[in-house]
């Protein structure tokens, strides 16, 4: 079945509906702005247009109507963990004393949402082994940033400035070599060995006096463990660096391992991914940052503390690196994380990760049955496979795969990433699943590799139940048209 | 495939015309269709002093990012502001309107740090 | 399941060394059901007694009225659990949406284009700055003092990072940016750019003259405008028209919660001359293979997961969702209402002003102001603010917390929904406050 509806009309722009002057009584005429200032300080025209509520619910009805989100379907997006997001986090989140809680509003009258921030750092820091955690960073890669900062300061501080160096695994993120970058590291990348794994005897080979900080995640992109993180650790501290833990996927360990005990001095979470907050088509995220006790003292302000029976925001920390927002935290999504903290509690969590790795698990060796897995032994949350072998042998590409399988009503995998597996499929199931989900889209995927061999061509052209077909990229970036202009008069 | 004979190439896939004491650099038909729809091309300014082999500037295609090295040292005395807007002329004629920026010559003695067309046609095959 | 893999209990795929299983219990809240999870975070939201005050908190977070048409089409599903829009063909709706938020920040900037969004106000400037460095090469900027604090904080920390110095422009007698002194500063080091905002962070109109963009382009330096109150857009001269080649701004204002600090989202606009520094995302308007308009994520070649070390941001995730919710806002408010609702709080604000200086504060500053005005209460604002929040009324910010020589002074903002009945609550209790003082 089509994920969307075939109508391909197109939806007009909001500009180049309705008509000046329908406008809807939300407030009541304001006076001429002339009479409050001169004429200069004032804007002379705004060209937006005026649209009745009914056209523009229907205009963003449509267009919800072409836009896949889980709700719609399974989404096996590969370190991004989209798994359900229950509604009672929303519900939480949208409750008036938190909605229309004013950022700054005393702490006497914030008790509830500094208790909120306050139950939620203390839980992340049991869960992940860490001193503290930061609820400021509003995404992931800003907590990158903000770690980055942490150790730079921290290096300053005992006068070891000449620590330039950021050593990312081949398999990272982009958003670590360019975290890195911000803070005026330089990077070294380093090569996974044949397992897919860091190797520690690489790891010696490139630490030095100039090491900063080890950036890794556990298990990796490749959805492998790096069960010999320890010796990882022990190289980087030999050498009197930091290491540090990418937390996107974090699903596959919550509850049964701690990133703490493997000797990561700071990390980051995408509560965004793991802990079921909504990503709304790319974000707001929210991504707490973690540390070690010799750190805590440059965490960003402001940071939560407790006083017997009170709460506080504490700006007053002379070491801490500032602030690294307008405000103190993407609130509401602290919210439903602990929401969802509590609706499992610590072993609720720990299963959450078991059926996370299980459910990958089964998706790979049924996969495997048709398409290559690099990988071949038992994955964490997500594994990879490669349409190198299909690509040779018919043509037909990850790319091609991955939008053959929207005409089939999934979201595609991660493709072309990491970089170092050619036409990757990174395909991570999450947890929340059921086998039957996971049973159709393997039989879809199976169904898209018989057809490569009978009838490339057909997916050559896919998709084309969807509102357009395949979009010329090319076009775009050679040509940016980034807005709508209103036509001269 | 064949390489125009004229041209010295170098390992990183662009290649150079002398002219007199002026170098002429692009990069080559198998770069171009290695990278795919070139859509981007950042290229030092007019002026600036580039050393053999070393980074000078990107070249963008929709979802890759290359680095461009520069063959031959030199001062840019020109660079092709044509590829502003059609970028496209790369992959079209890599040889020719494809062209990236002109270099007055350093130091004629590093031409023999390139191939020639025989030479690198051999590395294209490997 | 388990026999598809070939193992025999789950415990088996979770396997880690020795020296990392749990040693000790976790510390983490209890496992509830759901009705009581409600019933707990309901009666924790209760202790936020700030809600139900009287306020005249500003600051860069605004009450504005959100019809709720917003939320019944932003929390739709298809929405609020869709992923960063990278398969195109399932995502036009959002896209769409996207390139319309594109347009109307264009539009309302007076700009060339506009990203698809940034954390908020204050990155919003942090990465506009450093489009600025990389634009000139040069390691230095200047920022007025009038600029909200917070935002003055996140630029320097993120110029920390990359080894550059931010020096600040003062703040004249009338209450906006000294720009005498700014022109010096020009001709004392070399900047690779300079910020202002306005309305500024005391509520005053605050823009480049004629002779500050004269001495802006002779040394070549990026000129940049914070917006903290988005909704000014809608009445004052927009940033382009007095010299600004990027805007970077705040769109809270546009139907996003308060939500006690965010998630809210910034934007960044800027001229073509400036497309390729541009952080995060971008939506472009292309065409399928048939040849339909269609859109699409484009110039990702920008972003770090395919520049990594040499992107010129690390931005991944951005406000997405809180962009389409003031694009949704800005569609039902349309122009009419947008103007409208920008007058009102103009009105509200000079009402405020009047009923405070007839209490007996003292206006100390002289330019126009928007939503926001600051009163001299003649003793430290933070005392005269503790008690009238013993009173119900959270009347404004201690200027005292960011700028000692103000500290008898609080900066207090109305909006459409501030009452004639919450002002003179205010204007009396202020009164009172006052003479109290008057009497010790």
């Amino acid at each position: 079945m089509p994920a969307q509806s075939s109508d391909r009309t197109l939806s007009p722009l909001i500009f180049e509906m309705g008509q000046d002057g329908r406008a809807n009584a939300y407030v009541e005429r304001g006076k001429p702005l002339e009479s409050f200032f001169p004429k200069d300080a004032l804007r002379d025209d705004l060209p937006l247009p005026d649209n009745t509520e009914l056209d523009v619910v229907r205009h963003y009805t449509r267009l919800s109507q072409r836009t896949f989100g889980i709700d719609m379907g399974f989404y096996p997006l590969g370190s991004c963990t989209m798994k359900y997001n229950p509604k009672i986090n929303d519900a939480l989140a949208g409750l008036r004393e938190f909605a229309e809680l004013h950022p700054f509003v005393p702490d006497e009258l914030a008790q509830g949402a500094l208790q909120v921030m306050y139950e939620l750092e203390r839980s992340l820091s049991s869960l992940f082994g860490m001193e503290a955690f930061s609820l400021n960073p509003a995404a992931g890669a800003q907590a990158e940033l903000a770690a980055l900062l942490v150790s730079k300061k921290y290096f300053r501080d005992r006068g070891e400035t000449r620590r330039n160096k950021v050593i990312v695994p081949d398999t990272a993120h982009g958003t670590n070599p360019a975290s890195a970058a911000m803070c005026g590291y330089s990077v070294i990348s380093l090569r996974s060995d044949a397992r897919g794994r860091v190797d520690p005897a690489e790891i010696r080979r490139v630490v030095g006096a100039d090491t900063a900080v080890c950036m890794m995640t556990n298990p990796n992109t490749l959805g492998l463990f790096e069960e010999r993180i320890h010796e990882i650790a022990d190289a980087v501290h030999e050498a009197g660096g930091l290491m540090y833990y990418d937390g996107a996927n974090a699903n596959a360990l919550m509850g049964n391992a701690r990133p703490g005990d493997m000797g990561f001095d700071l990390m980051h979470l995408n509560t965004h991914k793991t802990f079921t907050i909504p990503h709304g088509g790319g974000g707001a995220g929210h991504g707490p940052l973690g540390v070690a006790k010799h750190l805590v003292e440059y965490l960003p302000v402001p940071y939560v503390v407790r006083d017997g029976d009170w709460f506080r925001l504490d700006f007053d920390r002379p070491k801490s690196i500032g602030p690294v927002r307008s405000f103190w935290s993407n609130f509401a999504h602290a919210v439903r994380a602990l929401a969802y903290l509590y609706a499992n509690g610590a072993e609720g969590l720990a299963r959450v990760s078991q059926y996370a790795v299980l459910n990958a698990n089964y998706l790979r060796v049924k996969v495997a049955e048709f398409l290559e897995t690099p990988y071949a032994e038992i994955c964490r949350h997500e594994f990879v496979a490669s349409a190198q072998p299909l690509k040779k042998e018919t043509g037909v590409r990850a790319l091609d795969i991955a939008k053959a399988l929207l005409d089939r009503g999934f979201m595609a995998p991660t493709v072309y990433f990491p970089l170092i597996v050619p036409e990757c499929l990174m395909i991570e199931p999450t947890e929340t699943e059921s086998k039957e989900t996971l049973d159709e889209f393997v039989e879809a995927l199976r169904e898209i590799v018989a057809a490569a061999k009978s009838n490339p061509q057909e997916l050559f052209e896919a998709p084309v139940t969807t509102v357009v077909g395949r979009v010329d990229e090319t076009r775009a970036a050679r040509q940016p048209d980034l807005r709508w202009r209103p036509k001269p008069a | 495939m064949a390489q125009p004979e004229q041209l010295l190439y170098s390992k990183e896939h662009e290649w150079v015309r002398i002219e007199g004491d002026h170098a002429v650099v692009g990069i080559t038909e198998y770069a171009q269709h290695s990278l795919g729809d070139i859509v981007y091309v950042e290229l030092p300014k007019v002026g600036t002093h580039v050393r053999q082999f070393t980074n000078i500037g990107v070249v963008e295609s929709v979802k890759a990012v290359s680095d461009l090295f520069t063959p031959i040292s030199g001062e840019v005395v020109q660079i092709n502001d044509a590829l502003e807007t059609d970028p496209a002329a790369v992959n079209r004629d890599p040889y020719g309107d494809g062209w990236f920026l002109r270099l007055k010559l350093a130091d004629t003695s590093e031409q023999k740090n390139l191939l020639n067309a025989r030479d690198y046609e051999k590395l294209v095959a490997e | 399941m388990l026999d598809a893999i070939g193992v025999e209990s789950p415990d088996a795929l979770l396997a880690v060394p020795d020296a990392l299983k749990l040693r000790e219990p976790l510390d983490v809240v209890p496992a509830l059901p759901e009705y009581q999870i409600r019933r707990r975070l309901e009666g924790v939201a209760k202790r936020n007694g700030g809600v139900d005050a009287i306020s005249f908190l500003g600051g860069g977070a605004y009450r504005h009225y959100a019809p709720p048409a917003i939320s019944a089409l932003a929390m739709r599903g298809e929405f609020l659990t869709a992923y960063t829009p990278y398969q195109a063909e399932v995502s036009q709706g959002y896209l769409q949406a996207i390139y319309e938020w594109q347009t109307y920040i264009s539009l309302l900037t007076g700009m060339d284009l506009a990203d698809a969004s940034v954390y908020d106000g204050a990155t919003a400037l942090a990465e506009s700055a450093i489009m600025a460095i990389n634009a000139t090469g040069r390691q230095r900027f200047l920022v007025s003092r009038a600029v909200h604090p917070n935002y003055r904080a996140v630029l320097t920390t993120y110029c920390d990072g990359l080894d550059v110095a931010v020096d600040e422009i003062p703040i004249a007698k009338n209450g906006t940016t000294d720009l005498a002194a700014l022109a010096e500063a020009l001709s004392s080091h070399e900047y690779a750019g300079v910020a202002l905002q306005s309305p500024n962070f005391f509520g005053n109109v605050d823009t480049f003259d004629a002779a500050a963009r004269d001495a802006i382009s002779k040394h070549g330096v990026v000129p940049i405008a914070v917006v903290a109150e988005a909704l000014s857009l809608a009445a004052l001269a927009a940033p382009a028209s007095w010299g600004a080649k990027i805007v970077a701004g705040e769109a809270q204002s546009f139907g996003v919660p308060l939500a006690y600090g965010g998630p809210y989202v910034g934007f960044i606009a800027t001229v073509e001359e400036h497309i390729r520094r541009i952080p995060g995302r971008l939506v472009g308007k292309t065409v399928d293979n048939a040849g339909r308009a269609a859109y699409v994520l484009t110039l990702q070649a920008r972003e770090q997961h395919i520049r990594r070390e040499r992107a010129l941001s690390n931005i991944c995730t951005n406000q997405a969702h809180c962009a389409l919710i003031a694009t949704i806002y800005l569609a039902l408010v349309g122009k009419t209402g947008l103007r409208d609702i920008a007058a009102l709080n103009v009105e509200r604000s000079r009402e405020l002003a009047t009923a405070v200086a007839n209490a007996g504060a003292r206006l100390p500053f002289s330019a126009p102001f928007f939503n926001e005005v600051v009163a001299d209460v003649g003793r430290p604002a933070a005392e005269v603010l503790g008690e009238l929040q013993k009173r119900g009324i959270l009347g404004g910010l201690d200027l005292g917390r960011w700028y000692p020589e103000y500290a008898n002074c609080m900066l207090m903002a109305a909006t459409e929904l501030t009452t004639t009945r919450e002002i003179d609550a205010l204007a009396s209790n202020l009164k009172e406050s006052m003479r109290a003082r008057a009497v010790v």
